[in-house]
């Protein structure tokens, strides 16, 4: 009997994560060979440009190569990993899984740019770009959640942020006609301050009133999406000028934008972009060198121990959760200020809940949330950009690329992520 | 001697308790007092106070002489008062400089939080009073006894003079309760002195310099160890007198009941915690397993109750193949369980007592006829349970989780044995119950297996399987180091066992 329990168990054994993935990469080595490759005529020549056209950067020669080739090396470096991985198995199964995602993608660009040509650079610069409000709302989650105030309200406070942004910074350009500076500055406040109040609404809803935090989160989503596609309807529609804002242009750094590929990329986007960086280092330093985020962190995992060294649990997850307001609030002003300069219905388009699978995917720490952020950029970056390469692939499965990467993330990469330990619980004092 | 602390008249009410009423108290420099009572008799309330956790509706507190406001506990560490918790205040995922730092962080260069002057400050602090820890372990990976350390630390590091100490015993086997009474003789030696709270009467006698005994939020006495005698104490604590040792007639063991075979199973975080363990339990006695919480004991139960897969082995139960099988069909191989957490496996809170006492049988006949519950038979036989069990409940519509500890205890048991059954398995049956509810618990227990039944008692309570048990088995780390008589064993040997140290064989 024993013998044959035992024997059971080592048969579910072998079927392991470290064996899927192995199965997964040999997987993908095929595809890119007889979808890719085999789906290639030879003789075509990718080309990937290197230097954006209009750009400030020093300019590099553009990679040409060709593509079917190409994609048969990529397919025999994703077999090779997954024999590998069946047969040794990597130390860390993550590094594989990289290595395989990342030829992945670039055989998929090859093989989308066959015959012809597509510009990594500035698909790497839009998808920094397009990662800004998803990283914000990942940090806006961090900030929330380390004080285990769990904020599913993102999506809403960066809904309601983006539409008093534009409205603010509209009439003070269009009716009061304040300067350019002013006006973006003065919209980027309100938006600011509008996510504030509404975190420390949530604020008040679930450390005051322990209210359930997914019930306070989802009213405000609610509430949000209401009033401003009640607003647009009965005020925006009739005033168009109180829909059109200045944004911000970009703003390249001296000398480092000059750097070919990574000034593109990063030092020649706007102001809020840059602005993101600094949040992330902020928070992160916070986070982890000051009083306010050993406390804080205290807060997430055991309030009551906390509380019994003195430290004020309450204030804590209020101040906390009224600066992730007003970091969702800086995202929805980036979607107005940052990009495209006007509102539009439920603009949002999810967002703020990319945002929070991000922070998950990053471990709740502000530079892993901005890594998984870049990765929910890309796809919405890629899926513009094959739009216009006439990829065979219905638009309309490309427009999903952004949400399946967040559900294919969520659900399988992850593994194990530990939230903070009391995260979601209303702290009672006695 | 001079007075460092006196409380005078403290009373505190919650709704529907009386938790401390007119409680008087004074501590000297230097000493030990011994707070004495059972579980709800208003210790942990009265320090809670002292502690700042809880305000108090009445009285007055003095510290060396001057009358102190103490509103929440950064006013108690101020006033150089500090207390180490049953449950243990520490955050699992910060290290050790980061959990003593907490609520008074040196800082540098304005901003920054400075660990190098507060882990060297560790160091100084565990090297005078032999605290051996390391300022960059995290907490998660410390065994209790120095997790206990490092929350001693945390009283020195903020210079508390007055140290609370709630049942800090507990949680420690025979030999790190020896080490710990050293540590506090240290602390004694520097002038600071100490409130422990505690029900163990053999620790009271041992290092206490005053006691004062608490019984349903009153004082009821004072006492010098060198005066009085544990019974005495006892009594005090109750209210009556009390049997501390049962009686019990040689058991009768016979036909094997459960078999356990290399039994293996994980716990909720996919660590090994029940390293294949081999023993049997037979009709008519009573296998006792000790150990330290947390060697996989819980595990171990879960398992053999069919609320946790097995990872390999093998169950037995009356000779049948039980590996895996599920709670059901394990209730109907006449398996009893009392489970280690009542409130939250044991009982529906806020279902009614009569409910309760048919969770195991609800869906046979009598109380299910069709499709239909019969509520009239239910209520009924749950009158003659109250009766017959002793629950004091006003009736039983009334929902469980209104009663007190001891009377949702007897809930569960009158539940469990009110049916046939061969084999009962019973987890921590009396943590948390005051001494009655124990010995009316402790004399069912006996009385089941004078009547044949096979029981798997597991305790973290050493007296409580010393006294009980037929053989006893010590768990450590998953696993089972010995099975030995209950009758020549003693407490030494059961300790070091607890503690992982096995006796080579010459």
């Amino acid at each position: 009997m024993t013998a044959i329990s035992t024997q059971k168990t080592k048969k579910r054994n072998w079927f392991t994560r470290e064996k899927v993935y192995g199965i997964l990469f040999l997987g993908v080595g095929l595809f890119i060979a007889f979808v890719f490759a085999g789906g290639t005529e030879s003789g075509l020549m990718t080309t990937f440009g290197l230097t954006p056209p209009r750009s400030d950067s020093l300019s590099v020669p553009d990679l040409v190569f060709p593509s079917q080739a190409s994609l048969y090396v990529f397919s025999i470096i994703c077999i090779f990993f997954g024999g590998w991985q069946l047969a040794r198995g990597f130390k860390k199964v993550n590094i594989g899984l990289t290595v395989v995602a990342l030829v992945f993608v670039v055989a998929f660009l090859a093989w989308a740019a066959r015959g012809g040509s597509l510009n990594v650079t500035s698909l790497m610069a839009n998808a920094l770009l397009r990662a800004t409000p998803i990283a914000l709302a990942g940090l806006s989650g961090v900030l929330c959640e380390r004080a285990a105030v769990i904020n599913i309200a993102i999506e809403g406070m960066m809904l309601s942020s983006a539409f008093s942004s534009t409205v603010a910074a509209s009439v003070a350009g269009n009716v009061w006609e304040w300067s350019r500076v002013f006006t973006l500055a003065f919209g980027l406040a309100m938006g600011l301050l509008t996510g504030a109040l509404l975190g420390f609404l949530l604020a008040v809803l679930a450390v005051r009133y322990k209210v359930d935090q997914i019930v306070a989160g989802t009213a405000i989503n609610i509430f949000s999406t209401g009033i401003t596609s009640f607003m647009v309807s009965r005020i925006l529609v009739e005033f168009q000028n109180l829909n059109q804002t200045p944004i911000f242009q970009k703003f390249p750094i001296p000398v480092l934008s000059k750097i070919p590929i990574l000034g593109t990329v990063f030092f020649n986007q706007n102001l809020l972009f840059y602005l993101m960086f600094v949040v992330i280092a902020v928070i992160h330093i916070m986070l982890f060198y000051t009083r306010w985020g050993l406390r804080t962190r205290a807060v997430g995992e055991h309030p009551k121990a906390a509380d019994t060294l003195g430290v004020r649990v309450y204030f804590n997850r209020y101040v906390n959760t009224t600066l992730g307001g007003m970091v969702a609030g800086l995202g929805g002003s980036f979607l107005i200020l940052g990009s495209v300069g006007r509102f539009d219905e439920v603009m949002t388009a999810g967002k703020g809940f990319i945002g929070l699978a991000a922070m998950i995917f990053g471990k709740w720490m502000p530079i892993g949330t901005f890594g998984a952020a870049s990765i929910f950029g890309f796809a919405d970056s890629l899926q513009t950009k094959l739009a216009i390469l006439n990829v065979p692939i219905p638009s309309q499965f490309l427009l999903m690329a952004p949400y399946l990467i967040t559900i294919v993330v969520l659900a399988g990469v992850i593994g194990e992520a530990t939230p903070p330990a009391a995260d979601g619980q209303p702290y009672v004092k006695e | 001697m001079s007075t460092v602390l006196e409380m005078r008249g403290i009373t505190k009410a919650f709704p529907g308790v009386l938790a401390n009423d007119q409680i008087d108290l004074k501590l000297n420099e230097g000493e030990v007092l011994a707070l004495l009572g059972e579980n709800g008799a208003g210790k942990s309330t009265l320090m809670n106070i002292l502690y700042g956790l809880y305000t108090s509706d009445e009285g007055e507190i003095y510290i060396r002489g001057s009358k102190v406001d103490i509103q929440d506990p950064s006013d108690a560490i101020d006033l150089g008062v500090g207390m180490v918790h049953q449950h243990f205040m520490l955050v699992p995922v910060l290290t050790v400089t980061e959990n003593v730092m907490l609520g008074n962080e040196p800082i540098r260069n304005g901003l920054l939080l400075d660990r190098k002057k507060s882990a060297g400050k560790i160091k100084e602090i565990s090297e005078q009073y032999q605290l051996d820890v390391d300022p960059e372990s995290y907490i998660k990976d410390l065994p209790v006894g120095v997790q206990q350390r490092v929350e001693i630390i945390k009283l020195l590091y903020r210079e508390a003079d007055i140290l609370i100490l709630d049942e800090p015993t507990a949680v420690l086997t025979p030999q790190e309760i020896e080490e710990f009474f050293k540590i506090i003789r240290t602390l004694l030696e520097d002038g600071k002195s100490i409130i422990f709270i505690t029900h163990k009467l053999n620790e009271v006698m041992e290092i206490a310099d005053q006691i004062a005994v608490l019984r349903m939020g009153r004082k009821v006495g004072t006492a010098v160890p060198s005066e009085t005698t544990e019974k005495e104490l006892a009594s005090m604590m109750v209210g009556r007198e009390v049997v501390l040792q049962i009686e019990k007639p040689p058991s009768k063991p016979e036909d094997k009941v459960l078999e356990v075979h290399d039994l293996e199973a994980m716990d909720d975080r996919g660590n090994k915690a029940v390293g294949g363990v081999d023993f049997d339990v037979r009709e008519g006695e009573i296998l006792g397993i000790a150990g330290v919480q947390g060697n996989g004991q819980t595990e171990l139960v879960q398992v053999l109750t069919g609320l946790r897969k097995p990872l390999g082995g093998q169950v037995m139960i009356n000779g049948k193949e039980m590996t895996g099988a599920s709670p059901r069909k394990i209730l109907d191989a006449q398996v009893a369980h009392v489970p280690e957490d009542r409130q939250q496996d044991g009982l529906v809170l806020s279902f009614p007592v009569s409910d309760n006492l048919v969770l195991n049988t609800y869906a046979k006949s009598p109380f299910t006829k069709g499709f239909t519950m019969q509520d009239e038979v239910i209520r009924q036989t749950a009158r003659e349970r109250v009766k017959e069990f002793d629950v004091r409940t006003p009736g039983v519509m009334i929902p469980v989780g209104n009663l007190s500890g001891g009377n949702q205890q007897k809930v569960i048991v009158a539940r469990e044995f009110s049916r046939p059954i061969k084999l009962l398995i019973a987890a921590q049956p009396t943590r948390g119950l005051d001494v009655g509810s124990i010995e009316y618990i402790h004399e069912r227990l006996i009385e089941k297996r004078d009547d044949g039944t096979a029981i798997l008692l597991v305790s973290t309570e050493l007296e409580e399987i010393m006294s009980l048990s037929d053989r006893i088995a010590v768990m450590y780390e998953g696993e089972i180091l010995d099975i030995l008589p209950a009758e020549d064993v003693t407490r030494e040997e059961l300790g070091l066992l607890m503690a992982g140290v096995k006796k080579e064989e010459n």
